[in-house]
């Protein structure tokens, strides 16, 4: 399944490699990408897994770049 | 803006603490107020830099920028580490803008989403979200309103404008019955229609959903930029170690501070964001720039491919040519040839096949229901009916053999009707597929682009398609093919061509999907609001216009140079300065240049992009 999340306030492309890069390697992910224009970033992972990607992903961000709101959609 | 206006805010304290502690006699007090000055520049920088720091972060931006400025505090440097971090909190606050700027610019581009739906309730209407009304419900659009979810009208006519759709900026007019796709808007009147499809499933969403999963299909540069970005930053950050160990051991009279402060300005230039940012924004900024021309491309690999193509191979019925027949010619035997038209037209009255058509059309206003008696389907051969107590047999050429009459010479290269009248052949009408007003003119420019090689396929008659060719000025015709053979056709068609140049295959979407597929690039025309053709193409264009195609080649060119421009100057001008810096001549102010300024200029040459007038 894909979730999709809203980074506001994204503005270093090179964080959003970053967190790309993270997210991608979270157990349970099949497929991330980040688009740095709309910054959406969207998660493909195993449905009994989804819950915990998302989590994880919010503390990647978090870390990365703490002035990011994240909003699903 | 909280962001921006933190930083900016961050820079003015700091410039009011350093102005009097540069004028302030007193060392003590000076340095306080450097200090003070630093701080509240760069206060924020230095807790992200900890903060990462303890969480592994080593070549993070932010502790670079905090190291540069504490080891030029270190050594003296005053005015220097404050200034890094000042003009550090400028050019991010620059960069915040301008990437905020260009994003809004690109998304206004594409700004087809609606956002509300009308639907009347209790005899009043009222606003729910598009998402809310499903197909067969009725929904209305005002007028000046953006049309919701795609539709079909039931009462109401007015002139939309589908500019945002198709880049065609003539409205079209619709009136009931007629479908409305959503994005586009209505102009003149009031209108009620009924949703034929959800949502989500309704072109503004579509294409939205297309061009902004676009950018996951990445460019061979993207990638270029990605991976080169991962090792720049260790690399000048281990090169700035090393110049600031090694020249004072090994150089007699090297001056520790000397190369610290060029080590340090080496940190300052570290950051790869200049090329990390511009590339996939100068790509973005293309996607968004076609979207508006009416053309979807599917990925920026499509977009950069669009430039390097050699071959096009174009589908011929639907794509060259109209898809639609006309009568070319009659020949008549003893009747004049109004008559033959006249009695065919009768004959193939009731038919709905595209020949039959173009013969009614022909004979428009000429047509008298009364005069048919009877009339019958001859399966394989054609229609037979009586007509003013005539035997009207009118057919293909299986039709003469059926009754041992010789071709006539002029049908052999051509889409011929037979009419045969009492069992007697009488006549013939010649017809032949339109072919687009703009093709030889789009030929001719894809041919100024540097494409070498165009051809075409078609199932068509082998005289008919060469004939289309010739006066396309195509360089081959594929004919009489079946629908299975197309794709081991195009494969020997685009045979030979260079090893680095791209093919790309140019189809109306419906039955040509193997093709598209095959090709490097493959080219839905005239395919707004088909499933099939947004599935397997990658690029649509969503008018029926040929000359979108040397227009997205000319996009893709212009997105390249932007992209190889930004490459080579940001690379060129961080190289400088790292070369001069390690010679001792550059400050660290050319370094802040270097980094915040040069992503900057980028990113405003990527937006030229936008500004490319249709």
């Amino acid at each position: 399944m894909k979730k999709t999340l809203l980074l506001n306030g994204l503005c270093c492309a090179h964080c959003a490699a970053k967190i790309e890069r993270a997210v991608g390697k979270l157990d349970g992910v099949v497929s991330t990408n980040l688009n740095f224009m709309t910054a959406k970033l969207s998660i493909e992972a195993m449905e009994a897994k989804m819950e915990s990607v998302l989590a994880e992903a919010e503390k990647i961000i978090k870390k990365v770049e703490r002035d990011i709101e994240i909003k699903r959609i | 803006m909280r962001g921006h206006m933190k930083r900016m805010l961050q820079a003015a304290l700091g410039l009011v603490f350093l102005i009097p502690a540069l004028i302030v006699k007193d060392t003590y007090i000076s340095l306080a107020l450097y200090i003070l000055a630093l701080l509240s520049s760069g206060g924020t920088v230095l807790l992200s830099a900890l903060r990462n720091l303890f969480s592994g972060e080593i070549f993070d931006e932010n502790l670079l920028m905090a190291l540069a400025a504490a080891g030029a505090f270190c050594i003296g440097e005053y005015p220097e580490a404050v200034s890094v971090m000042l003009l550090y909190q400028i050019g991010e606050t620059f960069q915040a803008y301008a990437v905020g700027r260009s994003r809004k610019s690109i998304q206004s581009l594409m700004d087809i989403r609606p956002d509300h739906a009308n639907i009347e309730s209790d005899g009043e209407i009222i606003e729910v979200d598009p998402a809310d009304v499903h197909p067969g419900d009725v929904f209305i659009v005002k007028m000046g309103e953006r049309i919701p979810l795609d539709g079909r009208i039931i009462k109401g006519e007015t002139s939309i404008d589908v500019s945002a759709l198709t880049g065609e900026s003539v409205p079209r007019d619709v009136k009931e019955g007629d479908e409305v796709l959503s994005g586009s808007i209505n102009l003149t009147g009031m209108i009620r229609a009924e949703a034929i499809k959800e949502f989500e499933d309704s072109t503004a969403s579509k294409i939205l959903d297309l061009v902004e999963n676009a950018a996951s299909k990445k460019a061979k540069s993207e990638y270029f930029i990605t991976s080169f970005a991962r090792w720049y930053t260790p690399t000048v950050v281990i090169s700035a170690l090393l110049l600031a160990a090694l020249p004072p051991i090994f150089l007699p009279g090297a001056v520790f501070s000397d190369w610290l402060y060029r080590a340090l300005t080496f940190l300052v230039i570290s950051c790869p964001c200049a090329l990390v940012i511009s590339v996939p924004l100068s790509y973005f900024a293309g996607l968004g720039r076609a979207s508006r021309f009416g053309i979807l491309i599917k990925g920026s690999n499509y977009l950069d491919a669009l430039s390097k193509i050699n071959s096009v191979v174009f589908d011929k019925t639907g794509t060259l040519t109209k898809g639609v027949f006309k009568v070319q010619s009659v020949h008549a035997e003893t009747l004049s040839d109004a008559e033959i038209l006249t009695y065919a037209a009768h004959a193939e009255n009731f038919s709905r096949h595209p020949i039959a058509e173009a013969i009614q059309k022909a004979a428009e206003g000429f047509i008298d229901v009364s005069r048919i008696s009877s009339v019958s389907e001859l399966p394989g051969l054609g229609v037979f009916a009586v007509v003013d107590g005539h035997e009207v047999a009118c057919g293909n050429h299986r039709l003469l053999e059926s009754q041992n009459l010789p071709m006539p010479e002029f049908a052999q290269s051509q889409t011929t009707v037979f009419v045969l009248i009492d069992g007697k052949y009488e006549g013939a009408i010649t017809l032949a597929d339109v072919v687009k007003p703009e093709a030889a003119l789009s030929i001719q420019k894809l041919r100024a682009l540097g494409v070498k090689r165009l051809a075409m396929l078609t199932g068509d008659k082998k005289e008919v398609g060469q004939r289309v060719a010739r006066d396309l000025n195509l360089d081959e015709a594929a004919t009489e093919l079946l629908p299975g053979d197309k794709v081991s056709e195009f494969e020997r068609l685009i045979e030979g061509a260079p090893k680095k140049t791209k093919t790309a295959f140019v189809g109306d979407g419906m039955n040509d999907a193997p093709v598209l597929a095959r090709a490097d690039v493959g080219i839905a025309m005239g395919s707004l609001g088909s499933d099939a053709a947004i599935e397997a193409a990658d690029v649509v264009i969503m008018t029926d216009e040929l000359t979108r195609i040397p227009e997205a080649i000319e996009l893709s060119k212009a997105t390249n140079r932007i992209v190889v421009q930004n490459i080579v100057f940001s690379l060129f001008v961080k190289f400088l300065v790292l070369a001069l810096s390690a010679f001792g001549f550059a400050s660290m102010w050319a370094a802040v240049f270097a980094d915040v300024g040069v992503c900057v200029i980028a990113i405003l040459n990527a937006m030229r992009l936008l500004k490319r007038n249709e």
